[in-house]
């Protein structure tokens, strides 16, 4: 027989070790956090944030490189974001359960796990080179909305499910047809769960860097972007030129940290955005 | 044993011995929602205690006072004594595990372990060490006999427990709770979730158990309280109403709110 | 009709992986490609084996499961289990959080802070090798691996615990012998899912990984996991070449691997649901 004091020592103990755990991950974040922050911050003024770069990358801003990851998100969310809402209604609404709705779904989860280099292989042969897109935001932007298709699919599907039955049964008892109730009851009444899944999508496609490596961004541009085939400068992979390839890699750390950091904060401040906007929606749907 | 051998020995057993708990001034409380308002009860051993009331009256709160089941609700406090054997088992300092050994506790829903019927009732005898498998393979046949269950399952032991009908889960649930020897055993509304057949074997099951343990059961079931129990209390808005032995309780309760609620006039 | 737009992408993904990847086997045999040593892409004659490629994936996947999932399925337990709820209400979405940090900055803090401070402490040529690769994407799959056990852990019905503690179990031997066991099948999901997010996972491997196309002695040795290597040469393929071809292969195999994690995954998940 084990003794009660001998238990609840090794509980004790467990406890302890479970705890750490958790606080060891909360403390990398932080570390993480720290020194991108700490390092980048004095690189941070109005000029980087504003200006063009400079003398092959060395000084200047990264203008270009803000422009061009809010073109490709953006442009990415407005090719996912219809697909995805169609796909999430069929699923919720429309299809009854059986072997198609299982391939679907099989697909979609499958799409999920492909790893983002595929994406961009894909985004490379298909867009940019059989569609005739070339390198340019266009096609760069709908290998991200292809990559971002599945997290709107989920989180749409979610807002659906959580908009109660009697909406769709009052809507129906007074004579819509199922197309008007989805159209004018259920869709509007999901919206709020599904813009929330959509800042979610745009913020990991802004922070994305494989899929556009060979689709959508480029090393350097001289200009702004002028059109949708224009190639384009992102934060990620500027990040990336910067650390490995630059022209002058220890002199221009400030500026890698500080590109580091804008991107940081543009992803974390949408997801924050994200999960507090959806808290707020649970407890609406609560009361 | 039939119906009138029960009263039978109800009515022979004038001297009830050292009450087995003790509660005095009980308050318990919800975050700043009073549950229960300053209990006082004395439950004795070798008795059935039935704890009858309307839904939210405070009679599973009071129920799961007695093995601190309700230390697992965040905000939950309790005030007052519950004396176990003369001990403040609300006591800070006392050890919940400990206590819960000698205070075997039956939930409304059976709820056995995903795991095998024997595993279920080895369970409190492997978290305490137990290796020696011919006294464990004892002990789980032993406590099954006690529980009536061990002829419909003697030949699967190995079996999943959800591979079990809904009352035969529920005695193997009082098997598991027998398989540790508490001294107390409590039931919250056990025969619930239970159709009128498995019901009945629960409650011949109670009468068995009541000449070893101490038994408190929660039950909204009128018929239910008056065929097992010796003793019923009737609370009602977290207060203690009347307590009354079961044969006075049903045919000449003191209290008008009792006398009402037996006869189904609230509730 | 707009729902079968995932099963035309997912059909067009593979379509055009092995389209662009396939000729390569004209130059050399699938069993060539496959286990040949050498990845000497742009040699004369160039060597297309990827066998260190592939072992560079499994390396460093291995390792940073062998780090990430005790992390993360311990996290999971102190946040489900043990937490009080306001913390456990917090760390939720710092769960989350942590999982949104873009992976070229987990790899760019891989190479310019953890690198020097490996290369310091253990007095080693380099800081860019399968150690620092394996740490990096294991801080990228522990939120996964995370959020999914504690979801799975929060599934677990409470009168399993209830039952568990009323016969005098302490909370560990509860957590122990009866929650995490009714939750394994959960558990293994997140494994699962966290090893291919680590299978598929491109900048890490590029930034800290070290580059080197050989099979790894210590791990402290520079590796080359096929997304690096596809990543860093694609820029220098020209179209149509057979080096082109390869990298596309590469990425079939690529596809196939992290297509065995998430049919597993799927297939654990629908026998969890019954």
């Amino acid at each position: 027989m084990k003794s009660i004091q001998s238990r609840l020592l090794k509980q004790k103990i467990m406890f302890g070790l479970f705890r750490s755990a958790a606080w060891l991950n909360g403390l990398a974040v932080l570390v993480v956090i720290y020194f991108i922050a700490a390092r980048g911050l004095s690189a941070i003024s109005f000029e980087f944030l504003t200006a063009m770069p400079l003398d092959s990358m060395t000084k200047g801003g990264i203008l270009p490189c803000i422009i061009g990851t809010f073109g490709l998100s953006v442009g990415a969310v407005l090719f996912a974001l219809p697909v995805g809402i169609a796909t999430a209604v069929y699923l919720n609404e429309y299809a009854k359960p059986g072997k198609l709705v299982d391939f679907i779904r099989f697909a979609i989860s499958n799409l999920a796990g492909v790893p983002s280099i595929v994406f961009g292989l894909f985004g490379l042969a298909f867009f940019c080179i059989m569609l005739h897109m070339g390198v340019s935001l266009l096609a760069g932007a709908l290998t991200l909305g292809v990559m971002s298709l599945p997290v709107i699919i989920g989180a749409s599907e979610e807002a659906l499910k959580a908009v109660p039955r009697t909406y769709r049964e009052a809507s129906m008892g007074i004579g819509a047809t199922q197309w008007q109730t989805i159209y004018r009851v259920v869709v509007p009444a999901a919206l709020p769960g599904i813009l929330t899944g959509t800042i979610l999508a745009l913020s990991r496609a802004a922070g994305e860097t494989a899929p556009i490596m060979f689709t959508g961004a480029v090393f350097f541009t001289p200009e702004l972007p002028r059109s949708i085939m224009s190639e384009v400068m992102a934060l990620p992979y500027h990040i990336y030129v910067l650390a490995t390839s630059g022209l002058d890699i220890e002199q221009t750390r400030p500026m890698q940290y500080g590109t580091s950091l804008v991107l940081i904060a543009l992803v974390l401040g949408m997801n924050l955005f994200a999960i507090i906007l959806r808290q707020k929606l649970r407890k609406k749907l609560n009361l | 044993m039939n119906r009138i051998e029960r009263s039978l020995t109800g009515i022979e057993e004038n001297d009830p011995g050292n009450p087995k708990f003790l509660i005095r001034n009980l308050q318990f409380y919800y975050e700043e929602v009073q549950a229960l308002f300053d209990i006082n009860l004395d439950i004795f051993p070798q008795k059935v205690t039935a704890l009858i009331g309307p839904s939210g009256c405070g009679k599973s709160t009071f129920l799961r006072c007695l093995n601190r089941m309700n230390d697992l609700i965040s905000g939950a406090r309790a005030q007052g004594e519950v004396l176990l054997d003369g001990e403040n088992i609300l006591s800070r300092q006392l050890d919940v595990v400990s206590l819960r050994r000698r205070i075997g506790m039956v939930f409304q829903k059976p709820n056995p372990f995903p795991k095998s019927i024997f595993e279920n009732v080895a369970y409190g005898l492997r978290i305490t060490g137990v290796k020696d498998k011919a006294y464990m393979a004892a002990h789980v046949e032993k406590s099954l006999k006690l529980a009536a269950l061990w002829d419909e399952v003697k030949d699967r032991l190995h079996a999943p427990a959800t591979s079990l009908s809904g009352g035969q889960q529920q005695r193997l649930c009082i098997a598991r709770a027998l398989a540790v020897e508490p001294e107390v055993l409590l039931m919250d509304e056990p025969a619930s979730a239970l159709d009128p057949i498995a019901t009945l074997k629960i409650e011949e099951l109670i009468h068995e158990l009541k000449q070893k343990y101490t038994i408190v059961i929660v039950t909204h079931n009128m018929q239910q309280a008056a065929r097992v129990s010796d003793t019923t209390a009737f609370f009602c808005m977290g207060k203690l109403i009347e307590v009354n032995s079961t044969d006075i309780m049903f045919t000449r309760p003191k209290d008008k709110q009792t006398e009402d609620y037996i006869t189904g006039r609230f509730g | 009709m707009t729902a079968f737009v995932s099963v035309t992408i997912l059909g067009l993904i593979m379509i055009f992986l092995i389209k662009e990847g396939l000729p390569i086997f004209s130059h050399v045999s699938v069993k060539e490609f496959i286990f040949g040593k050498f990845w000497y892409p742009t040699d004369d004659p160039p060597a297309y084996g990827i066998f260190p490629l592939i072992v560079g994936t499994f390396s460093v996947t291995l390792l940073s499961t062998v780090i990430s999932v005790p992390l993360g399925v311990m996290s999971a337990i102190y946040i489900a289990e043990i937490a009080r709820e306001r913390l456990a209400a917090i760390a939720k979405p710092m769960v989350e959080l942590l999982a949104s940090i873009p992976s070229v900055v987990v790899g760019f803090f891989g190479m310019v802070v953890v690198s020097p401070f490996l290369q310091d402490t253990f007095d080693i040529p380099s800081g860019l090798n399968l150690f620092n690769a394996a740490l990096m994407l294991a801080f990228m799959a522990v939120p996964t691996i995370c959020s999914v056990t504690e979801d799975a852990l929060r599934s677990v019905p409470k009168s399993l615990r209830e039952g568990s503690l009323a016969l005098g179990a302490t909370h560990l031997e509860t957590i122990a012998r009866i929650t995490v066991p009714a939750a394994v099948s959960g558990i293994s999901t997140a494994v699962i899912l966290g090893m291919s997010r680590a299978v598929g996972e491109t900048m890490v491997v590029l930034m800290v990984a070290g580059g080197a196309a050989m099979s790894p002695s210590s791990i402290f040795d520079p590796v080359r996991p096929m997304p690096a290597s596809i990543a860093a040469e694609m820029g220098e393929a020209p179209f149509g070449a057979e080096h082109y071809n390869a990298l596309f292969a590469t990425g079939v195999v690529l596809f196939l691997f992290t297509l065995v994690f998430n049919v597993c995954a799927a297939r654990i998940a629908r026998r969890y649901k019954r």
